[in-house]
């Protein structure tokens, strides 16, 4: 990391806690520099997260961070962003923290269209807790609470977003790394609820169950298996099966939660 | 200090009255009865202040927004009964475990679960204490009067700034609903906050020596708040002899200012044969016998009315006990807070449980017929 | 508000061996298989190979991995 990042990071708390190859590492690297590049103030800049593997990446990083409970990052952000409007929250969420025990607050965060940026590291699996599926797994795939793989379908979590109000969606992969720091730059200069999905990889809790190699084989697939948007739009539709989308999905001009409060009593902000 | 003249309140409505007076300036919360006059008050008043007014999703949404707010460096409130307050556990917990003030009205209604929505209750005694995992420390009011509601939360709200501690303020739906002549003192009530040029470089939000002020996010102090526990700069730790360290010094907290936050009234007799210890509304009906019996009749019975449930008033129980041969506990519920009175009443008095289930109120008569079959 | 500059010219590649966790990740997507594990399981540059494009970086997990001004040998 380049020495202004480095700032950015509590260096005495590294090494982290996450496995040898874990995604989470790349997607928070990409995170740092993305708020590097917004040029946010260091000091207005909050990284608010959930429980599981990738909310920890709060304790990693130089801001004030809070690590908060299971699934609620978003609620806690609300009233944060509420009280304190010019603050940029940052919401670090694991795929089963958001879209299970947090789905409620996720889509009401997404209909108020507060100007939260959610982050939601998708790894497809509960990696904390040793690797239990998430409403993010994909039908069929195995999980410690799933032997015989899941019978359950998956959200798309974007389109869930979308249908719920959010006004800037887009997804990146940590096998991108360059591409989805710009996303997520992208997001945090939205004005609204943005959620950047960020696919990772789980070597050790997902893939090794799942056979799906190790973490160079599963970051080797996730790239395989990318098209920009832009590039979709060039290519044949049969070309297009069976890959993930990358890019800026959505992106609307929509009032934002908080300057809309403030205005209604009488308040200008930012 | 100058008083305006007299209003017709509802407890509810004092309550926000009383939050807002003391520099509440966040609200979230959901509706449920009775409390959501609360939640009605706070909405008509917060935005004519500047203040935030949001209706959450869900009551867990409204405990965590209070939190967030708060470290924000808002003052903040939220306002439920008891569905609602047992969905808040694990945020109050958070709270709790990352020392970060607010405060929780619960009114009270007849549970367990649905229950009576509209009957009064004192069913959540113990959930108040033990609602949320773990060794936790809280500290609970119990406002028998719409005044009482007002000036309990004015001091939920300061000393949980002071303290760093989450508050609950423990209607019930007869006080929550009721309405009574209020006088409401003009003037400033609010304790200030330190300012934040007393921040030293190296701020530690837990700093081991004790309390120290929160200094909200934004101001360039870069901690760490996590319900994990912590050092003191914020950072997760298991080791040891930092759990237990950090564990202990949330409870030497309130044992330090325990003459702040352990507050009680006594009327009757200065030598008790017979003594009534009570709390929320039940406090009317004792006193309604005790003016009697005393005040009337002179004789030897006096009441002990806990306006602090938790901490439990031990002291004033045990001096009580020594003089009283007899300490009836009349409670709308089926016997949570006799215990505690059993515990530090010893041998030295004979404890007598006056129990009452129904969705109504205990009456004067029930508590004299009790009263009189000891005197 | 301090931008940082990304230096191609004078700069050179620095891996922290306390924080690499030897998971091969930049080795298997350097484009010039400039980089190696030695023999403690740690990643390494082959300096003369690489071309100090960056993209090691962006894909450490740990990190570990920095573009700094070369420094002055002897």
């Amino acid at each position: 990391m380049e020495q202004l990042t480095q700032d950015f990071l509590r260096t005495k708390k590294l090494p982290h806690i996450w496995c040898p190859g874990c995604g989470n590492g790349i997607v928070t690297a990409a995170l740092v520099r993305a708020i590097e590049r917004t040029g946010f103030e260091q000091k207005d800049v909050v990284i608010v997260s959930g429980i599981g593997c990738s909310s920890r990446a709060a304790g990693y990083l130089n801001f004030n961070t809070l690590h908060t409970t299971h699934g609620r990052a978003l609620a806690f952000a609300t009233g944060l962003k509420m009280a304190r409007p010019e603050l940029k929250l940052f919401v670090i969420m694991g795929d089963g923290d958001c879209s299970a025990i947090g789905g409620n607050h996720f889509i009401h965060s997404a209909r108020r269209n507060l100007d939260l940026n959610a982050i939601v590291v998708n790894n497809h699996i509960y990696g904390m807790t040793g690797g239990q599926h998430s409403p993010l797994t994909p039908t069929g795939k195995k999980a410690t609470t799933a032997p015989r793989g899941t019978l359950e379908p998956a959200f798309d979590i974007l389109e869930l977003a979308k249908g719920a109000g959010a006004t800037f969606g887009a997804k990146g992969t940590a096998a991108q790394p360059r591409q989805l720091e710009q996303l997520i730059q992208r997001a945090a200069n939205h004005k609204g609820f943005s959620v950047v999905e960020a696919l990772s990889t789980c070597p050790i809790a997902y893939g090794r169950r799942n056979k799906l190699g190790g973490a160079v084989d599963m970051l080797k697939e996730m790239k395989e298996k990318s098209i920009s948007v832009e590039r979709a739009a060039k290519v044949d539709e049969s070309e297009l099966e069976g890959k993930t989308l990358t890019g800026v999905l959505y992106s609307i001009d929509a009032p934002e939660y908080s300057e809309e409060y403030y205005k209604s009593i009488g308040k200008e902000i930012g | 200090m100058p008083e305006s003249k007299p209003v017709l309140m509802q407890g509810n409505e004092a309550c926000a009255v009383g939050a807002i007076n003391a520099g509440v300036r966040f609200y979230a919360g959901y509706p449920i009865t009775p409390s959501t006059e609360v939640a009605e008050q706070m909405a008509a008043k917060l935005p004519d202040l500047g203040g935030v007014f949001i209706q959450m999703e869900d009551e867990i949404a409204s405990m965590a927004a209070v939190i967030g707010a708060s470290i924000g460096g808002m003052r903040t409130l939220t306002a439920t009964s008891g569905p609602g307050f047992s969905l808040k556990q694990e945020n109050l917990g958070f709270a709790i475990m990352a020392e970060i003030p607010c405060v929780i009205v619960n009114v009270q209604r007849m549970g367990p679960s649905t229950g009576v929505p509209t009957a009064p209750a004192q069913g959540d005694v113990m959930q108040a204490r033990w609602g949320t995992h773990g060794d936790h420390p809280i500290i609970v009011f119990a406002p028998s009067s719409v005044y009482e509601s007002y000036y309990l939360t004015i001091a939920a709200v300061n000393l949980s700034q002071k303290l760093r501690q989450p508050i609950i303020v423990l209607l019930d739906e007869v006080i929550g609903h009721m309405r009574e002549k209020v006088t409401i003192p003009e003037g400033k009530l609010m304790v200030e906050r330190s300012s934040d040029k007393t921040v030293p470089a190296d701020y530690k939000p837990y700093d081991e020596k004790g309390i120290t002020p929160l200094v909200p996010f934004g101001f360039g102090h870069y901690y760490h708040v996590t319900g994990l526990f912590h050092d003191q700069y914020g950072f997760p730790t298991g080791d040891p002899p930092q759990v237990e360290r950090a564990l202990d010094r949330i409870h030497e907290k309130l044992e330090k200012y325990r003459d702040e936050i352990v507050l009680t009234n006594y009327i009757g007799h200065k030598e008790p044969r017979v003594a009534i210890v009570t709390y929320g509304c039940t406090v009317r009906s004792a006193r309604a016998v005790v003016k009697k019996a005393y005040w009337q009749n002179r004789m030897p019975v006096g009441l002990l009315s806990l306006q602090t449930v938790w901490p439990f008033p031990a002291k004033e129980v045990e001096e009580l006990a020594k003089q009283a041969d007899v300490i009836i506990v009349p409670e709308m519920n089926m016997g949570q807070l006799v215990g505690e009175v059993e515990r530090y009443a010893g041998s030295e008095a004979k404890v007598i449980p006056l129990n009452r289930y129904d969705g109504e109120m205990i009456s004067p008569d029930q508590i004299s017929e009790e009263v009189g079959r000891w005197l | 508000m301090v931008q940082a500059k990304r230096k191609k010219v004078n700069s050179e590649l620095d891996i922290n061996r306390s924080w690499c966790k030897g998971c091969g990740i930049c080795i298997a997507f350097c484009p010039k298989e400039a980089l190696f594990l030695d023999k403690t399981g740690k990643a390494k540059t082959s300096h003369e190979k690489c071309t100090i494009c960056g993209i090691c970086e962006t894909f450490c997990p740990d990190f570990a991995i920095s573009l700094v001004e070369r420094r002055l040998s002897n």
